[in-house]
């Protein structure tokens, strides 16, 4: 069944541009130019793409807060613009960097105000909580001010906040953003357990390549407000080829060093960058370091989502 | 974390989709209502939470509110009298006028803050909850604190009734909570129109506190002491005069300045009535507009 | 601390060209201005048919002493705000600790940035509201021209003073947890006692004698009664010599209270 449906859809802005001191110009912008797609139910769609290429117009489009210039839209069996607030009772969203919980009182409360407003009946409530609390470990948080916790904890509450009402599908956007990596696991596997457990729809905006790699079977780019890529993961790293970098700190400063597989890109005092293909496994890179000098720290850096897009149209242009 | 699931949870929550996508209005209303109720409940809570800044303030906004009254009483250390009307008369007028402007500051004020909820982006996050933006917008920062002003304007309006030499007859008794009840009303409607500007301009803030906190300013003084066309603006503009002027022109048993027909004074009920919906229908206008569905 | 006075004077006229790009909101705000000119002009002319030379003003002065203060409201900052919502943007944020520690001084640099927003508002939401009561209502305008010129060197001197009272209300913010509550209560304080709802000579015997020796007469009282020409020739050394005293005083009680912040903040280890 085809949750969310695009045909078509258009969406323009005018903007009105100062271009003196008292002259202003309008202007059209096409935000998303034409964007058609189909998301089956279950599925777990990485969305993406650089900042202002539609991203947000798209998924505002797809909760009803913005209507459609031109197309045709179904999400969930509704026209999102003409049925916002049935759709919202079957959709969850989630901004990773704007809570929607309240920052002063306990974490319980909130998670009651949505039981209210979403009109949970109270035996799936509970089972809901209980299950969310569960996975998410947010035992001990629930009676703790939302101002107290950690940033990690306060996503934890927020995924939860958005499950609680089971919605059909779940927008997540930048859901592990500013997090530490054992948070950012932890929300990886929640989201996982979810899209398995109850067959939910997710889509997700990221700019951590890590985030879509681990959940995520189909990624679609979107640039200019159109669909660039639609396919999977490793279809992306090969339309455009990116590289990841090794970051070694050396017990001094030298010139670049020499290794075989990877170069040099950057050097600061002992610490150096070395760019090597995504592709290739770091281990025989790091043995070579290893074995050639003395090294104190090292860590592997995932290519940037920008650069493999960037990569991607430089590909098709020369191509 | 990774345990067998259990049966129940697995199963998308279908009774959503049996639901009527669109209510009657009257179930709409309750809705929104019960939405404003929910939301001013988490923040009065909210608030609760600084105890001490929530006493001062409230304190403050008791005495600072009384000092508009003071004010009066002390201009009346100078006359009997101000554009032939007495002390107990104005503060007959103040008290309806504080009393209106403080009860629709208490339960829809917050309205105000649209332009800054445009600016930066938190209209979305009401946008996308099942309840009305409209009604989650005015119960922002609800706080009891507000009810300084009403409370105060309470006194002074329990005064000026004990002192006020007017012969009770029953359509004038009957006029005074008709008129608190319509003065709420009037300037909710106000505070929810003005806000919708802010769809469109969004410093039209300062523009609407103007129109409340100046009107209701206007409101204290008699309607004898402003130039005729500014009376009249209030009568068939923005229709503040409904709130108090027109109505205690018939307790008060005094002239009408601009000469209108007597039913002016009863139409209180049908200007509130008239305000709701011009401002509801602003809303929805700019609602539709905010989305692109508009223009 | 390099070319003070240079930096100081960078300082204010990057407060009023931020000031300046507020147009939709200055607009707004000057209506607003207008608005309750128009209306507390016409409870003062009531009160002044009533009452002839109520207070020693006759009744054009009483019209153009609403005018005038409705000018000063926003240039004196009499409600409070102005620097107050950016140093409570810093407290918020933390950062305050560290505006004590830079080479700039922490009361000097905004009262830099005071001065340059009271510039910019004494120009729009100052001289609109002025003009359209002189066009609506028979106002006074002083008819010595050196009056405007006092005008201004006494309406330097209300801003000062201002900020001398709201440097110390937004300093305990250190102590205290919240400082909207002692905001709220000075702003109360401040609109009676600078003469604002009403010209201090109209308040009753002791309530008068006590309000004209407060420092918030400086605010409004001071400036108007220059305007007005109550007071000429050396009896303008009255209100200008009270409006200095407490511009000093009120500034070395606030760097004592910045000294005591530092103290606390090092205290604390930031």
């Amino acid at each position: 069944m085809a949750l969310i449906e695009l045909e078509d859809v258009r969406r323009t802005f005018t903007v009105r541009a100062r271009t003196g001191r008292f002259s202003r110009e309008k202007r059209e912008v096409r935000a998303v130019d034409g964007l058609s797609f189909t998301v089956e139910a279950g599925e777990c769609v990485g969305y993406i793409g650089p900042n202002g290429a539609g991203k947000s117009t798209t998924i505002k489009m797809l909760t009803g807060i913005l209507v459609p210039s031109g197309g045709r839209l179904r999400v969930a069996g509704v026209d999102p613009a003409r049925e916002r607030v049935a759709l919202a009772r079957r959709i969850g969203v989630v901004f990773g960097q704007r809570t929607t919980l309240w920052w002063d009182l306990p974490l319980r409360d909130s998670f009651e105000l949505a039981r209210r407003i979403y009109r949970i009946p109270d035996r799936r409530y509970r089972e809901n909580l209980g299950r969310c609390v569960e996975l998410l470990d947010l035992d001990g948080l629930l009676d703790t001010p939302v101002r107290q916790l950690s940033l990690g904890q306060r996503m934890r509450g927020d995924l939860a906040a958005a499950l609680l009402h089971d919605p059909q599908v779940l927008y997540l956007d930048e859901p592990t953003i500013g997090l530490d990596v054992v948070s950012k696991g932890r929300v990886r596997e929640f989201l996982r357990e979810v899209n398995r457990e109850r067959g939910t729809t997710v889509l997700l905006t990221t700019h951590d390549l890590t985030d879509i790699e681990q959940l995520c079977g189909r990624v679609m780019v979107i640039d200019h407000g159109r669909v660039v890529y639609d396919g999977g993961l490793d279809g992306l790293h090969e339309a455009g080829e990116s590289e990841r970098t090794l970051v070694v700190d050396l017990a001094e400063s030298r010139p670049a060093i020499e290794v075989p597989g990877a170069r040099v890109v950057k050097v600061e005092g002992p610490r150096q960058w070395l760019a090597f293909p995504a592709r290739e496994s770091a281990a025989p890179i790091v043995a070579a370091v290893a074995a050639r000098y003395p090294l104190v720290d090292l860590s592997v850096r995932e290519p940037a989502i920008e650069d493999v897009i960037a990569r991607m149209y430089a590909e098709v242009a020369i191509g | 974390m990774a345990e067998p699931l259990t049966g129940t949870l697995a199963e998308p929550l279908v009774e959503h989709l049996a639901e009527p996508l669109t209510e009657p209005l009257g179930a709409r209303t309750r809705w929104a209502v019960r939405s404003w109720w929910l939301c001013a409940g988490m923040w009065m809570r909210s608030t609760m939470a600084y105890r001490a800044s929530f006493a001062l303030t409230l304190g403050a906004s008791l005495v600072t509110h009384s000092l508009d009254f003071v004010v009066l009483v002390l201009m009346f250390r100078h006359t009997d009298q101000l554009g032939g009307w007495t002390l107990p008369e104005l503060a007959f007028l103040y008290a309806t006028a504080t009393f209106a402007l403080g009860i629709a500051n208490l339960l829809v004020g917050s309205v105000d803050g649209l332009g800054a909820r445009i600016v930066n982006g938190t209209l979305d996050t009401m946008l996308i909850r099942p309840a009305p933006a409209l009604s989650q917008l005015c119960a922002e920062r609800f706080s009891l604190r507000r009810l300084g002003r009403p409370i105060q304007a309470l006194a002074v309006l329990v005064w000026s009734l004990a002192t006020l030499d007017v012969t009770w007859t029953w359509d004038r008794v009957l006029l005074v909570p008709a008129l608190l009840v319509c003065g709420c009303v009037i300037f909710g409607a106000i505070y929810v129109g003005g806000a919708t500007v802010q769809f469109w301009w969004g410093e039209a803030k300062e523009i609407q506190n103007s129109v409340t906190y100046g009107g209701a300013t206007l409101l204290h003084y008699p309607p004898t002491i402003f130039a005729k066309e500014l009376v009249a603006g209030v009568v068939f503009g923005v229709p503040l005069a409904f709130v108090n002027w027109l109505p205690a022109l018939h307790i008060l048993g005094r002239p009408d300045p601009l000469g209108l027909p007597t039913a002016f004074q009863y139409a209180s009920p049908l200007a509130a009535a008239l305000c709701v919906a011009v401002a509801g229908l602003a809303w929805r206008a700019g609602l539709r507009a905010y989305r692109g569905t508009g223009s | 601390m390099p070319n003070a006075p240079g930096l100081y004077a960078a300082v204010a006229r990057g407060a009023f060209r931020r000031y300046s790009t507020y147009r939709a909101a200055t607009l707004a705000g000057t209506f607003t201005n207008t608005v309750f000119g128009i209306i507390l002009a016409s409870s003062f002319l009531a009160l002044w048919q009533a009452r002839p030379n109520l207070g020693g003003y006759d009744q054009s002065q009483a019209v153009t002493y609403i005018w005038v203060s409705q000018a000063l409201l926003v240039t004196v900052a009499v409600w409070g705000g102005g620097f107050q919502d950016d140093v409570q943007d810093r407290f918020r944020s933390g950062d305050i600790a560290i505006d004590l520690y830079r080479p700039v001084d922490f009361q000097g640099w905004w009262l830099a940035t005071d001065l340059g927003r009271a510039a910019f508002q004494l120009l729009v939401r100052g001289t609109v509201p002025l003009l359209v009561g002189a066009l609506v209502f028979r106002t006074r305008m002083p008819e010595q021209p050196v009056t405007w010129a006092v005008f201004l060197l006494s309406v330097l001197l209300a801003v000062v003073v201002s900020f001398g009272l709201r440097f110390l209300v937004s300093i305990t913010g250190f102590w205290l947890h919240d400082s909207e509550g002692v905001r709220s209560v000075m702003l109360v304080v401040s609109m009676f006692f600078s003469g604002m709802l009403l010209p201090i000579a109209l308040f009753p015997g002791p309530l008068g004698e006590l309000a004209h020796v407060l420092p918030w007469a400086a605010l409004v009282q001071a400036p108007t009664d220059v305007f007005l020409e109550r007071r000429t020739g050396t009896g303008l050394l009255g209100p200008l010599g009270f409006q200095l005293v407490w511009a000093v005083v009120l500034l070395l009680a606030g760097r004592a209270a910045q000294l005591l912040a530092t103290r606390k903040v090092v205290v604390q280890g930031g």
